[in-house]
């Protein structure tokens, strides 16, 4: 083998320009990829994760995927109804006190449960439709980032006693309310309390900056006017890949709607699938255009050397020896545009992860999102090693097979 | 005669161009251990056709070719190529030495691929044999750096690297001035009888022919004459495995 190799290095050392253009083509190609990939990873993963951090991991309303079942339904086979209204729309979820100590008792995460209110909040002339959501703020904290998001005041001073809020930094400008102003916010229900301003928030995420407004569990059902109502449980987990496991369970136990955050942005998810997709399919594009130039040196140095294949073979070369010498010149082309693409992919995404510039409407400086992972690596220098070898092969194959007797006489 | 070292019966070799050309042409040939064989004939009556198809380098069209009394046919080319690394050497008109390789590091190449021996034992006996034929001082040199008939040398000395016992040589003096065509035919004369090796070689120089062994005259692929000069020589090595000591894989 070792002097196989030694006649493929001898090849590649006699077509050094030729070697070196087709090295530098792997190299683009397996450096690009690499980058290319660490950004489309990078800018995947940071949105998952705000995705993630922004929304719970399981959210269970008091919804139904499909309508209850009705009595008459189950007592007669053949039953139609239709313009069906309950007397009473005690909308929420039956013995939340049951239900939260049912879910207590195998989530593996934490749980808060909250009553959703619509209504509107006014101030100074000023009215703005807003989203209530009454919770129990140390409850909130265990599931969301909330305090993070916190810019004046602390999301645990709705504990303080009376109707206090905290409300997005976007609706309070709207409104032109500051931190310890007084808002009055009135439900659907056409119950109106007066709260307090006790902090303001910014997710970054423009509707919930302009719509939310949180207040404690009990002013909401206040607002709601139903006491002890809930309406909605959300469940953050160590684990957000066991999100859809935890909501069939919880599903399947209540016999109420749950949402995993994969369920609830399935159709972002599928983009991103296809976007890797068609990433893939370009990165492998680009390193079969880069075997090309292989296939090209390969090609023309097995021409060069038929005169050589011919006398070893009558030494007593085999024809998979000879195979063996032009697939190793591929190979030596391809690992070394590998290893050094490698290097490249990881200097374009170290540079590119210190890229800053800034949003119009955010005061935070970002970077560009780039992912450091050894699979990108694998991937782009595994294919560039395969399309080299194929490269190397199809010309090789073909020299092999030659017969020896013909390129002799044509010598002589 | 003793089995013969190689033997072709009824040999036919035919190109399938679109005008089908026959090159050799049912012939009947057996070497014996320790014989210097020349091989003459007119451009284009089948002289290396017949050296190539001994060698088994390339496959009849009909016939057999047997080395050792074992026929070829049935080989795969992985054996035949097993059979050529061990059991023969070949010597080109040009001599076909590869030039990114030092002159010992040529002779080398056929010591290195069957691997019998380790680098050292191979550097010694490369250096061995290219010091019994002059070339002592070159053997760091690349080819292009000697002469024509130093390069025929290197070309014998790799023939005779793994210690085959046949040597085939496709004009080996073709290329050469007279001087050093008579320093290379001496060397084939001297090989052929060492330990049983047998030498044939395709020659159009009648002077050689001459004063070889015997002489094997074709015309269009057909042997006109076979002729045997001396009688056969005897054959300083027991026969191994074959009868001529060709191991076969």
């Amino acid at each position: 083998m070792r002097l196989l190799l030694e006649i493929a290095l001898t090849h590649v050392r006699g077509r050094a320009r030729q070697t070196i253009v087709s090295v530098a083509g792997v190299t683009l190609g397996v450096g690009f990829a690499i980058a290319m990939a660490a950004l489309m990873q990078g800018s995947q993963d940071e949105f998952v994760t705000t995705l993630i951090d922004a929304m719970p991991h399981v959210q269970i309303t008091d919804e139904t995927r499909t309508p209850r079942t009705q009595p008459a339904e189950r007592a007669y086979a053949a039953v139609e109804i239709h313009g069906l209204r309950p007397r009473d729309d005690p909308r929420g979820i039956l013995n939340p006190v049951e239900a939260l100590a049912g879910l207590r008792s195998w989530v593996p995460g934490a749980i808060s449960a909250g009553l959703n209110v619509s209504g509107v909040a006014r101030y100074g002339g000023t009215d703005r439709g807003v989203s209530i959501l009454g919770i129990e703020p140390e409850d909130e904290l265990r599931v969301s980032k909330i305090a993070q998001d916190m810019t004046s005041g602390k999301f645990s001073d709705l504990v303080g006693g009376g109707f206090a809020a905290v409300i997005g930094d976007s609706l309070a400008e709207r409104l032109g309310a500051g931190l310890n102003d007084s808002i009055r916010i009135s439900a659907s229900t056409g119950v109106a309390r007066n709260f307090k301003i006790v902090g303001l928030f910014h997710t970054g995420v423009v509707a919930t900056d302009e719509t939310m407004v949180y207040v404690r569990l009990k002013s909401a059902q206040v607002l709601a006017a139903r006491q002890n109502a809930v309406n909605d449980i959300r469940i953050r987990l160590g684990d957000p890949d066991a999100a859809s496991a935890v909501a069939a369970r919880a599903e399947e136990l209540l016999a109420l709607k749950s949402v995993s955050w994969q369920e609830a942005n399935e159709s972002i998810l599928e983009a991103f699938a296809v976007r890797n997709i068609i990433m893939y399919t370009v990165v492998a594009a680009i390193l079969v255009v880069a075997g090309f130039g292989i296939f090209n040196i390969v090609s023309i140095i097995t021409h060069e050397k038929a005169r050589d294949i011919a006398i070893l073979k009558s030494i007593g070369f085999r024809d998979r020896d000879m195979r063996l010498v032009f697939m190793a010149e591929g190979a030596l082309m391809g690992g070394l545009g590998g290893a050094l693409g490698a290097g490249l992919g990881a200097a374009l995404t170290a540079y590119m992860g210190t890229i800053e510039f800034e949003f119009r409407e955010a005061t935070e400086v970002t970077h560009l999102p780039v992912t450091w992972n050894w699979i990108h690596y694998a991937i782009a220098v595994g294919l560039a090693l395969a399309t080299a070898a194929l490269a190397g092969y199809l010309p090789a194959r073909r020299a092999a097979q030659g017969n020896p007797v013909d390129i002799i006489r044509g010598a002589t | 005669m003793s089995v013969p070292l190689v033997e072709a019966r009824g040999v036919t070799r035919i190109l399938p161009l679109t005008v089908p050309v026959r090159l050799v042409e049912d012939v009947d040939l057996a070497v014996g251990p320790g014989e210097l064989v020349a091989i003459t004939g007119p451009s284009g009556s089948g002289k290396s056709s017949l050296l190539y198809l001994l060698g088994i380098l390339d496959a009849p069209t009909s016939g057999e070719i047997l080395l050792n009394g074992e026929k070829t046919h049935a080989m795969t080319s992985d054996q035949r190529a097993a059979l050529r690394l061990r059991g023969i050497g070949f010597v080109f008109q040009f001599h076909f030495l590869l030039p990114e390789f030092s002159v010992i590091d040529n002779v080398a190449i056929p010591m290195r691929r069957l691997g019998a021996l380790s680098g050292r034992e191979i550097e010694a006996r490369s250096a061995d044999i290219l010091t019994r034929l002059g070339l002592a001082d070159h053997m760091r040199k690349r080819p292009e750096q000697l002469s024509g008939g130093q390069r025929q040398r290197v070309a014998v000395a790799r023939a005779l690297a793994n210690d085959p016992p046949l040597i085939l040589a496709d004009e080996p003096t073709g290329s050469l001035d007279s001087a050093a065509s008579e320093q290379v035919f001496e060397i084939l004369s001297d090989i052929a009888g060492q330990d049983g090796k047998s030498v044939i070689a395709v020659t159009h120089d009648t002077d050689m022919a001459e004063r070889m062994d015997r002489r094997v005259h074709l015309i269009d692929g057909r042997i006109v004459s076979d002729e045997r000069r001396r009688p056969e020589r005897p054959t300083g090595r027991a026969p191994g495995p074959g009868a001529a000591g060709i191991p076969l894989e």
